[in-house]
């Protein structure tokens, strides 16, 4: 009996413990560190973190605000959740003249997409309409959502294909004197409701082709639907979203769409994706995050894809993958993928996704993001790896915020209840709750993690000056005033563009490669540089595409951290040809041709 | 001395086959929502991981087998902790390993650690993943959005699901909890202006299936009275009513939480109060038997 009466005691104990054990979590855990959540000024910043971002839109001249797409009025009572995505932004030197230029889109029927044009002294200019790629929202056309670029006839001037829910457009950009539409030459499809796509030389031929994935399947008109059956059949396991493209380029202006021939077979819901040698061929893999189910990775072999996501450990566990963004974040010569998802505390916890391949033969990778501290983010968006401290270890830049709306009234309840149940309710537009207003993961706090090389990153968004609370979604990095420190372009849906110039600190050194192809397609797209420097080694890839509906800046930006001495770069060239440099200082930007 | 009782020789009971041990009672319902678990993660990759809802599992069953030999002093039968981790791993969403374990952990220590008359008053699983929600609503999520069941395997997990309630006698329970939540969600709709379909849009999903066939069937957590487990069903689609029209988005996993123990509390004061009464009776009148 006293047994009892002792185990009985010790049993509430435990039982007390066990209730206690959540809040010792979030004290000591691996997510237990709080973020720096105070805004401090610019200096405080430098001296705690080496970096703080100051928003200078305002100053630069740029005073672009997002304007969602109106849709058909049979989805009036869940427009704000159809309509919410299409602000996206692109880097790009259309004209060649070695200082980065913007390129945003709108999704407004009739609105105008801007390409801001770099003033060299801090200030751009749109200069869109007057090179013809403003006017691109027309009725019965559709709207944009995201912009490539890459140079598809090895001109070198990079070209652009507008991603559209509607019709899909190829310009050809004239020497940077202004853009020819070449849509219907090319021989694209009339009708796509995409939201990615990807520059990639896949059969490595060295002329780009370019991979577009679908969201809505190609046969819906957003504006003028014939039902209201237009919706994901799950909220994981869809697989009723839009087929996906591989146009094969063949050189004399033309695409040829293979991707069943190339082995790319799927209507999940794809909302970004990314390509870069991963398996180490040679060749490009792609990764496709898709919304409402499982990633896919198509592993390339020679010009033909099978899909891996399984095998590989990244397609396995379904979420709503909304970013895809490669980044060496251990320094160990490999990449890691990032994957954003929705995380709303109480209600929905899937966490961020980060990819970390695992030391073993064979390509497989292990979902680290909770044990570095990257997997909570709100209804994550864009995100993008950047050294934004020049410490030589790459940083994470987070957009997120879903719907905000009223501060006080959430759709969260009714966004449930409709998503947990059976396909023939959810897929029906009309059987959805209206959102009267409400809000969904709205007004969120962006994340700033900074790597501190040894395995944790820590959220430094709010002390060094990314403050706002704006639906993000597509955030570019790239060196825009060429100052050696890798700024941030954010679009955010229905808000201002906003651009975050980063300061850093003067004691931290970094280089930066600008490559150009020439047995390789001419802009570089795929090629990789392996920085080798005390002791270190980090390698970055040149991105046709990559994060949620953007593209960096293809010139490669790397931190060195103080005092480097820099051993050498190796550049693998998607021509397969590997050239090491050998003589390199910091500071400085390299443009390096591939020889021929 | 009278000659003992001699018993009339029985035949010997014919050996049972597998079928049939699979359906005994205390194994049908692990067999069933094993069932579900595999049709569900074969077709639909349901779980967050295998590993993770072994453990919820593991974890169940060590810690019924443990509490069970220092408080009952023998060696429970693990289905119903096979149930709870099962029930845990599938209902419980979150990245972290730790959180299965803890809430699985949590929902069997329940079972000893809140007793009142000697009955435990809560469902584990319930209590188990309603104090994670409350507790560590930042690293856990309960199943809300899940499952791409199509109509088929639905009716098919329904039809199955009742037929076992049915046999073991406690179909009547869900079937009051179904009208009753079905015609709740009507008026539910009238009153918010929301589509019907909206409103009954829940039960046609994968939470249901654990909750109305494993959770708000429990003979351990259920009044005794097949006339009380009727109103208790019908108390709990109403409390669920109430908590969505505040849109509360685990409103049946609430409402089973507070109504659950609170029938088990006025059961046991009505048997008190049967048990005084007999009593007195007794006292007054001792031929109908009772002790003086």
């Amino acid at each position: 009996m006293k047994r009892i009466s002792l185990a009985r005691v010790v049993l509430t104990i435990v039982f007390a413990g066990m209730l206690a054990t959540p809040a010792l979590m979030r004290r000591f855990g691996p997510q237990g560190h709080q973020p720096a959540a105070v805004h401090t000024d610019c200096q405080t910043a430098l001296s705690r973190y080496g970096f703080c971002f100051e928003e200078v839109s305002k100053q630069a001249g740029v005073d672009f605000v997002h304007e969602a797409p109106t849709l058909d009025p049979k989805l009036n009572r869940i427009m704000p959740e159809v309509a919410s995505m299409g602000a996206s932004v692109s880097i790009v030197d259309y004209d060649r003249d070695g200082w980065p230029d913007i390129y945003v889109t709108n999704s407004r029927t009739g609105s105008m997409n801007h390409l801001y044009r770099n003033n060299h002294d801090g200030t751009f200019t749109d200069v869109a309409p007057q090179l013809d790629i403003a006017d691109v929202n027309r009725p019965g056309t559709g709207v944009s959502m995201g912009a490539v670029w890459g140079d598809y006839d090895n001109d070198g001037y990079d070209d652009l294909f507008l991603i559209k829910w509607g019709k899909p457009e190829l310009f050809h950009n004239d020497q940077g004197k202004g853009f020819t539409r070449v849509t219907d030459q090319a021989g694209l499809p009339p009708w796509i409701n995409a939201n990615t796509a990807v520059w990639l030389d896949y059969d490595g031929d060295g002329k780009l082709d370019l991979f577009v994935g679908g969201y809505y399947p190609e046969d819906v008109n957003l504006w003028h639907l014939k039902n209201t059956r237009m919706m994901p059949d799950s909220f994981e396991y869809a697989k009723n979203g839009g087929r996906k493209y591989l146009f094969h380029n063949l050189g004399n202006g033309r695409f040829e769409e293979v991707s069943a021939k190339a082995g790319i077979v799927s209507r999940r819901w794809a909302l970004a994706c990314a390509a870069a040698d991963l398996a180490g061929t040679g060749y490009p893999d792609l990764f496709v995050a898709n919304d409402y189910g499982v990633s896919e990775l198509y592993i390339n072999d020679h010009g033909h894809f099978h899909e891996a996501g399984a095998d590989t450990g990244v397609g396995f566990a379904p979420k709503s993958g909304m970013n895809a963004a490669f980044g060496d974040i251990f320094n160990q010569g490999k990449f890691s993928i990032y994957v954003s998802n929705i995380s709303e505390e109480g209600v929905l916890i899937q966490g961020n996704n980060l990819w970390v391949p695992e030391d073993r033969s064979g390509l497989h990778y292990q979902n680290m993001a909770r044990d570095l501290g990257v997997e909570l983010g709100g209804w994550s968006f864009g995100a993008q790896f950047g050294d934004f401290n020049n410490d030589g270890n790459l940083d994470l830049f987070l957009e997120n915020g879903y719907i905000s709306a009223s501060r006080n009234r959430s759709y969260w309840y009714d966004f449930s209840k409709v998503a947990g149940g059976n396909s023939s309710i959810i897929s029906d537009a009309s059987h959805w709750p209206a959102f009267d207003g409400r809000s969904l993961s709205g007004y969120q706090q962006k994340k700033v993690w900074v790597n501190d090389g040894a395995g944790k990153f820590e959220d430094v968004a709010q002390a060094v000056g990314v403050t706002d609370r704006h639906d993000g979604r597509s955030v570019a990095l790239a060196d825009l005033w060429n100052t050696g420190a890798l700024d941030a372009v954010v679009a955010n849906q229905s808000g201002p563009l906003l651009i975050y110039k980063d300061v850093v600190a003067p004691d931290r050194d970094w280089i930066e490669f600008d490559l150009e192809g020439t047995r390789s397609n001419r802009s570089a797209i795929g090629a990789s540089v392996t920085l080798f420097w005390n002791g270190r080694e980090q390698v970055q890839s040149v991105s046709g595409g990559n994060g949620f509906a953007s593209e960096d800046d293809r010139r490669l930006h790397f931190g060195l951290g103080q005092d480097p001495q820099i051993q050498k770069a190796v550049i693998r060239w998607p021509s397969g040809l590997v050239q090491t440099l050998n003589t390199l200082a910091p500071n400085r930007l390299y443009p390096v041709k591939e020889p021929q | 001395m009278n000659a003992p009782a001699v018993a009339a020789p029985q035949p010997a009971p014919p050996p049972r086959a597998l079928w049939q041990t699979l359906l005994d009672s205390r194994f049908t319902p692990p067999v069933f929502i094993t069932l579900i678990l595999l049709v569900g993660n074969f077709s639909f990759g349901i779980l967050e991981s295998y590993q993770k809802t072994l453990l919820a599992i593991a974890t169940s069953i060590a810690g019924e087998m443990i509490l069970g030999r220092i408080f009952l002093r023998k060696w429970p039968h693990p289905a119903s902790a096979y149930i709870t981790g099962i029930s845990v791993g599938i209902l419980l969403r979150s990245p972290a390993y730790w959180t299965y374990a803890l809430c699985a952990a949590l929902s069997i220590t329940s079972k000893y650690a809140l007793r009142f008359r000697g009955r435990h008053i809560w469902n584990p699983s319930n209590f188990g993943i309603c104090a994670m929600l409350f507790l560590a609503s930042d690293a856990v999520a309960g199943l809300s959005i899940q499952w791409g069941n199509n109509f088929a395997s639905l009716v098919v997990i329904w039809v199955l699901g009742s037929l076992i309630l049915w046999r073991a006698r406690r179909f009547h329970i869900t079937a009051v909890y179904l009208v009753s939540f079905i015609a709740l969600s009507v008026l539910r709709a009238h009153i918010t202006g929301d589509p019907w379909q909206a409103e009954v849009s829940p039960i046609t999903g994968p939470m249901y299936q654990l909750f109305i066939f494993f959770m708000i069937t429990d003979p351990k957590t259920t009044v005794r009275s097949r006339t009380g487990q009727c109103v208790v069903a019908f108390a709990i689609a109403l409390v669920e009513f109430f908590m969505r029209l505040d849109s509360s988005i685990y409103a049946p996993l609430y409402a089973l939480f507070w109504v659950g123990p609170a029938a088990l509390f006025i059961e046991m004061a009505l048997d008190t109060r049967r048990k005084r009464a007999a009593s007195s009776t007794a006292v007054l009148n001792p031929a109908t038997g009772g002790s003086y």
